[in-house]
């Protein structure tokens, strides 16, 4: 098992024929995910290498291919529009990589996408990948991950590869990594990933990688503490970042916190997770965590 | 982007917005020729990013025209948290019967436009909203449907008792949303906004943020950025497409993605540097990329060695080494390089790399640790 993405998911990848479309189709096929369908609007009744029909519409490619999941690869101005249009389509899991969409438009989109019952991932996310069954729905280079028991979730990217690799090298396999994308408006949350997690019986340990803004990560904190009874390792960026010059009094004022590394890793301090100082710690400390945990359930 | 006081005063007054006469000078005898025309006592206002103008000094009551032009000169040049002034605003010196705040900022949490109001309006709103938050109304706005004409009128009797000035606030709060909208804002504020001892709505200052994904099809608002009111370095580094923030250490940081680079200059802090700056190439990185990265970071007298971190993931390591080697045949860079890269193109991207004797580690770990001391070396 695993979180979003498993052996059942039947991929469509939307701008398919775009630079950075064609681009991660290619690594995706590769990698062994199961892509069913592309669309680029006019270019329906084409394939994409002689694999994959590509269909002018979401819709059309619903209709014959039974695709279940979406990842979306097309510029910012028509990225929005695109989660629209496969929420509509009736796409379950839709999954943004898109960096630069405007956050009006994101928060237009997002009452019809919940409206509909989707899980939108990201945008401006590297997507996710479950190693165990070879799916990949993003950018997440394949070759750093190895199936096992660790369960990512992620604001970030290249960070998030730092981390993976570290397991990997040491031996550590994921369940599922998610990468939930560093906009300030985005589809799916921590908290979101952690429930997903905690409910997945393949999944022994969680890896919470953050950074600073926001209270994203200290509401997670007080998620974990109340309803993770998994071991959980966590990361902060932006320790030693500078304060901002800042405009305006609203954003303090409304989430009364000014989103500092301090108040974020005190959060996860009083929520028991262990806290990594360095992107390497994840090693030790899990170690640390899931010895601890066998002892306990060995008494 | 954020925008200058008056440049926001400019987007409000375009929304029907009613505020105070007023005019940006650049030169003591323009704040003059705009004290002679409003009249009466003014107020002197430094244009800069920062907060705390009043008491850096940026701020001066001026009784006539003459006592204006040497106020002015005096603001016009000095500089506050690190910022130069170029303009002052002037603006009459009015009276002012109440002070209240209305603001309207893109939520994260609610992921909407928020409606933020309160008659405890002025500078002290933050320590309102710590240790009064009641006093501060709140009001998620449905982006799909807009500001309802109930809601503003809603909001405007938190403001006010008198029907004559609710319903003009009501009519600011809606052209106060408007403007949000049609300028792509993440943020609007009018602190303070005020009534006069006769009784009109006026607003006295405002502030906007435009979000920077506008920009793409929003040309005529990039036109109002200010390059001179930003660190030269972080201005040189936006025209090349670089995420650029100037620090004050001396070990300079090449990463790939925002996350790795705060991390990185996370770990140079942990073994005991101090990064000069944070940046980050972005995803697909060109060798021009890294030509310029490198042009604006050995810019910096305070570097004493550099750093490169990258994880190769749409990023092709060989592109990076590609420009870094073309950038050191470009021009001279005195200060020792440590580069570490692993991931897309790994194996090309080092026999690169060593074909000009240049060496490749493969652990962030070990490189940082290594650059932090031949910056110690070299200071």
């Amino acid at each position: 098992m695993s979180i979003f993405a498993d052996a059942a998911t039947r991929l469509l990848i939307q701008g398919i024929t775009g630079r950075e479309g064609s681009f991660h189709a290619r690594q995706m096929l590769e990698y062994g995910t199961n892509v069913v369908a592309g669309v680029t609007p006019g270019k329906g009744g084409q394939t994409f290498e002689g694999k994959v029909p590509i269909f002018n519409t979401v819709a059309d490619a619903v209709g014959d291919t039974g695709a279940n999941a979406t990842v979306i690869y097309v510029p910012p101005m028509g990225a929005a529009a695109a989660v629209i249009e496969a929420a509509d389509a009736g796409i379950p899991l839709v999954v943004c990589i898109t960096e630069g969409i405007p956050v009006l438009h994101m928060s237009r989109t997002m009452p019809f996408v919940r409206g509909r019952g989707v899980r939108l991932i990201g945008p401006n996310c590297p997507g996710l990948i479950t190693p165990g069954t070879r799916t990949k729905i993003g950018i997440i280079p394949g070759n750093i991950c190895t199936a096992g028991r660790v369960g990512l979730v992620s604001r970030s990217g290249t960070l998030t590869y730092e981390v993976v690799n570290h397991l990997t090298r040491n031996g550590i396999g994921q369940s599922t990594c998610v990468g939930i994308g560093g906009d300030p408006i985005i589809g799916t949350d921590f908290i979101d990933c952690l429930a997903a997690f905690q409910d997945d019986p393949e999944t022994d340990a969680i890896v919470m990688i953050g950074e600073i803004g926001g209270t994203d990560e200290q509401n997670a904190a007080a998620f974990v503490k109340e309803k993770v009874s998994k071991p959980v390792v966590g990361f902060i960026a932006g320790q030693t970042a500078p304060k901002g010059r800042r405009m305006g009094h609203a954003g303090a004022i409304i989430s009364g916190s000014s989103g500092t590394a301090e108040e974020k890793l005190a959060a996860f301090e009083a929520a028991g997770i262990g806290i990594m100082r360095r992107p390497v710690d994840v090693v030790a400390l899990l170690q640390k965590k899931t010895a601890r945990k066998s002892a306990k359930s060995a008494h | 982007m954020n925008l200058h006081e008056y440049q926001a005063r400019t987007l409000l007054k375009a929304a029907g917005i009613a505020m105070f006469e007023g005019d940006v000078a650049s030169t003591p005898p323009e704040a003059e020729a705009i004290a002679r025309r409003i009249g009466g006592t003014v107020v002197i206002k430094a244009q800069v990013h920062a907060g705390g103008r009043g008491k850096a000094g940026g701020v001066k009551l001026a009784r006539n025209p003459a006592e204006a032009a040497d106020e002015a000169a005096q603001i016009l040049g000095m500089t506050i948290k690190g910022l130069t002034v170029h303009k002052v605003l002037v603006v009459p010196a009015a009276e002012i019967a109440t002070e209240s705040y209305v603001g309207l900022i893109m939520d994260r949490e609610t992921q909407r436009p928020v409606f933020m109001v309160s008659s405890a309006g002025g500078v002290d709103i933050e320590e309102v909203a710590a240790k009064t938050p009641e006093k501060i109304v709140r009001l998620p706005v449905d982006p799909t449907y807009g500001l309802f004409a109930h809601q503003a009128l809603s909001l405007a009797f938190v403001l006010y008792r008198d029907f004559a000035q609710v319903k003009a606030a009501a009519k600011m709060i809606e052209q106060l949303y408007r403007a949000f909208i049609d300028n792509g804002a993440s943020l609007a504020e009018i602190n303070p906004l005020v009534t006069t001892p006769d009784g009109r709505v006026l607003a006295l200052d405002a502030k906007i943020v435009i979000d920077d994904n506008e920009l793409f099809w929003r040309p005529d608002l990039g036109l109002l950025r200010d390059d001179s009111a930003e660190e030269p370095s972080e201005a040189a580094a936006r025209r090349a497409n670089l995420s650029f923030i100037k620090l004050d250490g001396d070990v300079g940081c090449v990463v790939n993605g925002a996350g790795l680079a705060m991390a990185t200059m996370d770990l140079v802090k942990y073994y005991g540097g101090e990064p000069a700056n944070f940046l980050d190439i972005g995803g697909s990185s060109s060798p021009e990329k890294v030509i310029n990265a490198l042009k604006i970071i050995t810019a910096d007298p305070h570097v004493k060695a550099i750093l490169f971190n990258i994880f190769g993931g749409i990023t092709r390591t060989d592109d990076v080494a590609n420009g870094i080697v073309a950038a050191t045949r470009q021009f001279k860079v005195s200060v020792p390089i440590v580069i570490r890269l692993t991931g897309t193109n790994e194996a090309e991207a080092i026999r690169i790399l060593n074909e000009v004797g240049m060496p490749a580690l493969s652990d962030m770990d070990e490189a940082v640790q290594r650059v932090v001391q031949l910056a110690k070396e070299g200071a």
